[in-house]
């Protein structure tokens, strides 16, 4: 009762030519600041694309827009996240960090680019690039009626792993992130500190050589969170590649190699993290350029009690 | 404050239809049937202005102590408890406690459940009509008697807060409550038989019940109408103290609850315990069908459609007893298998967006078809198997066996079939994840009823074969249509389920992106 899967194998020769970018014709590229650019406007050559771009980028985001109704939540946002690269996304609420993430997971159908985990086409072989990548997607639900210990088994089972290997993965997993304690009790009972790591240990469960966090410190207590952010060091220096959203500057700052800052669906910084801060400490380059920050004016009141 | 916090109850009454077009239908339908409920009560009671007025007493106090149970029990078991104005929000408002009581209790009377109970309340007055003494004491007890039903209901619920927001709680609660209310028609049967046996014992009871705190208000009508001015106004002495303790004590679990938050986590439990995991075969269609059976059993939406099953029989056996007749019973395995079958068509709508996972990890989509449909599988084929057989020992038509069973089998797989495709495409709307089955499912219902109607449409086109070898027997009377169909109809269903599962899962493959859209509409 199997069927056969279609898929041409991995991309060896060059790699595949995706569709046309619609977005170019719709979209105007991006005001990016000039760093870590793609030239999006052009035909996709991933071969040949900006210098970096020699050793195939991890992630590659091209020209990928969504509208939702009116709301246009994600504008023509392109991303180079090379290999090995410790990858931070920032911006404000709203800025459509979790939508271009769900874009190029396979989460959500953009309305127009491409994603290459890679150099494989996630809209086009999906099965494969989602091989390539682990996933925290932020604000989903759980199976959580398992117990955690059952929920990253089953994470690896449905990837195709072979048992033995996914029973000795796990209990390293939930050692390593201090929930060996809680390994049988319900994830429906866990706090939101340890879902958000039984979520991170299900995304973990089959070595990707991708990992898209979508604010993964997020209600993570300190000693959890530098736990968290060692497994993550050790596997970036070992080849994988990161990408996190975060809203906290400091943390992206200290810890990422790279980072985009995003704002209105828009990428409107991005490169390394000493060449987008530039001499400043990243939040107040990130508040220059998003804008805003008028906060001495008004309120009097609030200082006469 | 007081008035602030009616306005604010009103104002998220209003607020409430105002989210969609559907709801207001929704709420319109409901409230119409509200009001039908509501005319026949409060005309029942004015009728019953020219009863005995023996008769009169004995109805309006019994009746008013079962609604006053009712409103301590129901929010209790349904976890329906109107928690609009949940006392917890206030906490960071330092509104004086007096205010808040009285608002909170008012605010009660604003919302369905509180107006209907005010309003059939003051329907007594009709029944006391009758003298000028009677009517006074009749609307004082109606406006006392609501008014226990609502502080009862606010105090039972915020002493049972801790209780009620434990999961375990919960889950069992919800269970629970399927059972009697599957059983509503025997119990009501029994309920009827009970009281015509006992006619004249129910005007003591209800002598008794008026001198206790659920009867003392309904009773001052009665009273007064026959002169006994004495134990009215004892009675009233009781309702009042009744309210007067019931808003002490919420008072003080009031003042309880708002500095100690309620504690829900479990202990702490080691793993090693995989489980169905570690016994089902360690592939993705595999990994799939265990988490399905485990939400089977520990979910309480699907949990609540197995209690159910064991119900179906002794409600098929029930009304065969009351008829005289046990036909019917011979459906009882078909019927359950459509029931199992069908039930899978809401999976991919009970996981809401934990269905992330399967399309995060790239499980193709026949292998989440097959496994959620084994796992369905796996519990309702014995399940009906003996459904089937079962009911032949009552009947004894065993020359209907080949038949039945291939009937029932053909149904199951079909059905299984058909589930696997709908389910790939369609979102229904279904309650949470964690909440009660009872809840209201938040989304498009219309959406829903359609897709459920077309869905049977086309089960019962492609159960034709099965249904017609069926007829055949009916009317020829002889067992050949039956073994042609214990063959065809399990064949048939096979074919059907096999196809059912790789359409749906090619369909789940192309659109599993707009399904997962479609579920993170409604979380």
């Amino acid at each position: 009762m199997t069927e056969p899967r279609h898929e041409p194998t991995p991309a060896s020769g060059p790699p595949q030519v995706s569709a046309p970018p619609q977005a170019s014709a719709t979209h105007q590229a991006p005001e990016t600041q000039p760093v870590d650019q793609l030239q999006d406007g052009a035909l996709p050559l991933p071969s040949r694309g900006p210098a970096e771009d020699a050793p195939l980028a991890a992630l590659s985001i091209r020209g990928l827009a969504k509208r939702f109704g009116e709301k246009i939540a994600v504008d023509g946002v392109s991303l180079e996240v090379p290999a090995g690269s410790f990858y931070g996304m920032v911006g404000p609420n709203g800025a459509g960090k979790t939508t271009t993430l769900s874009m190029a997971t396979g989460l959500l159908r953009p309305d127009f680019g491409t994603a290459l985990v890679h150099g494989v086409d996630v809209w086009a072989r999906p099965l494969e690039a989602k091989k390539l990548m682990g996933v925290l997607p932020d604000g989903v639900r759980l199976f959580d009626r398992l117990t955690g210990e059952q929920l990253v088994t089953y994470s690896g089972l449905l990837r195709g792993m072979d048992r033995d290997v996914v029973g000795s993965r796990v209990s390293e997993l939930l050692a390593a992130l201090d929930l060996q304690a809680d390994a049988g009790t319900l994830v429906v009972d866990y706090s939101a500190g340890m879902t958000k790591k039984i979520a991170l240990a299900s995304a973990l469960i089959h070595a990707p050589r991708l990992l898209v966090l979508d604010e993964p410190f997020e209600s993570v207590d300190p000693v959890s969170a530098s736990n968290i952010r060692g497994i993550l060091e050790s596997y970036v220096a070992s080849g994988g590649t990161v990408i996190v959203s975060s809203h906290v500057m400091d943390l992206v700052q200290r810890m990422c190699s790279h980072v985009a800052v995003v704002a209105g669906g828009r990428v409107l910084a991005a490169g390394s993290v000493d060449e987008v801060r530039n001499g400043s400490t990243l939040e107040e380059r990130f508040v220059q350029l998003v804008g805003g920050g008028h906060r001495t004016e008004g309120l009097e009141w609030l200082r006469t009690f | 404050m007081v008035a602030h916090l009616l306005n604010l109850k009103w104002r998220l009454l209003l607020n409430g239809f105002k989210r969609s077009p559907w709801q207001l239908v929704g709420m319109a339908l409901g409230l119409l049937y509200a009001l039908g409920v509501l005319s026949l009560l409060i005309g029942g009671l004015i009728a019953l202005r020219w009863a005995d007025a023996e008769i009169a007493h004995t109805v309006v106090v019994l009746g008013g102590a079962a609604t006053v149970l009712g409103w301590a029990i129901i929010p209790l078991v349904a976890s329906a408890a109107d928690m609009t104005l949940d006392p917890a929000r206030f906490t960071t408002f330092a509104i004086p406690p007096r205010q808040l009581l009285a608002g909170l209790a008012l605010a009660g009377f604003i919302g369905i459940p509180g107006l209907a109970t005010l309003l059939a309340a003051l329907g007594t007055v009709g029944t006391w009509w009758r003298s000028v003494p009677a009517v006074a004491g009749a609307f004082l007890g109606a406006i006392l008697g609501a008014l226990t039903c609502i502080v009862l209901s606010k105090v039972v619920t915020t002493a049972t807060a801790g209780l009620a927001s434990s999961r375990r709680f919960k889950d069992l609660s919800s269970i629970i409550v399927f059972i009697p209310l599957m059983l509503l028609g025997p119990i009501m049967v029994g309920i009827v038989d009970g009281v015509r046996g006992s006619a004249d014992y129910l005007p003591v009871l209800a002598r008794t019940v008026s001198w206790t705190p659920l009867g003392a208000a309904w009773s001052l009508g009665g009273d007064l109408e026959s002169g006994n001015l004495g134990a009215a106004g004892l009675k009233f002495l009781i309702s009042a103290a009744t309210i007067a303790g019931l808003l002490l004590c919420w008072h003080i679990l009031l003042q309880r609850a708002l500095v100690t938050p309620p504690y829900s986590g479990g202990s702490a439990r080691k793993g090693g315990k995989l489980g169905l995991f570690a016994l089902l075969p360690g592939t993705p269609a595999g990994a799939v069908a265990a988490r399905a059976l485990i939400y089977w059993m520990k979910d309480p939406r699907y949990a609540a459609s197995l209690v159910i099953v064991p119900l179906f029989p002794v409600i098929f056996f029930f009304s065969g007893s009351q008829s005289g007749s046990y036909g019917l019973l011979m459906l009882l395995g078909p019927l359950t298998a459509f029931m199992m079958a069908w039930s899978i068509c809401a999976d991919v709508s009970y996981d809401n967006t934990a269905f992330a996972l399967h399309l995060a990890a790239g499980v193709r989509g026949i292998d989440d078809r097959l496994g959620r449909a084994l796992a369905c599988l796996a519990i309702s084929l014995p399940v009906v198997l003996v459904f089937t057989v079962g009911p032949l020992f009552v009947t004894g038509d065993w020359q209907w066996l080949p038949n039945l069973l291939g009937l029932s089998l053909g149904t199951l797989f079909t059905g299984l079939g058909l589930s696997s495709v709908i389910s790939a495409r369609y979102n229904i709307a279904v309650p949470l994840p964690g909440d009660s089955p009872f809840k209201k499912p938040p989304g498009n219902v219309a959406q829903t009823l359609a897709v459920q109607a077309v869905g049977m449409g086309v089960l019962a086109l492609l159960l034709v074969p099965e249904l017609a070898l069926v007829a055949v027997q009916a009317f020829s009377g002889g067992p050949e249509a039956g073994w042609v169909n214990l063959v065809v109809g399990p064949l048939l269903g096979v074919i059907l389920f096999v196809l059912g599962v790789r359409l749906g899962g090619k369909w789940l493959d192309a659109r599993g992106p707009e399904m997962f859209a479609q579920l993170s509409v409604n979380r």
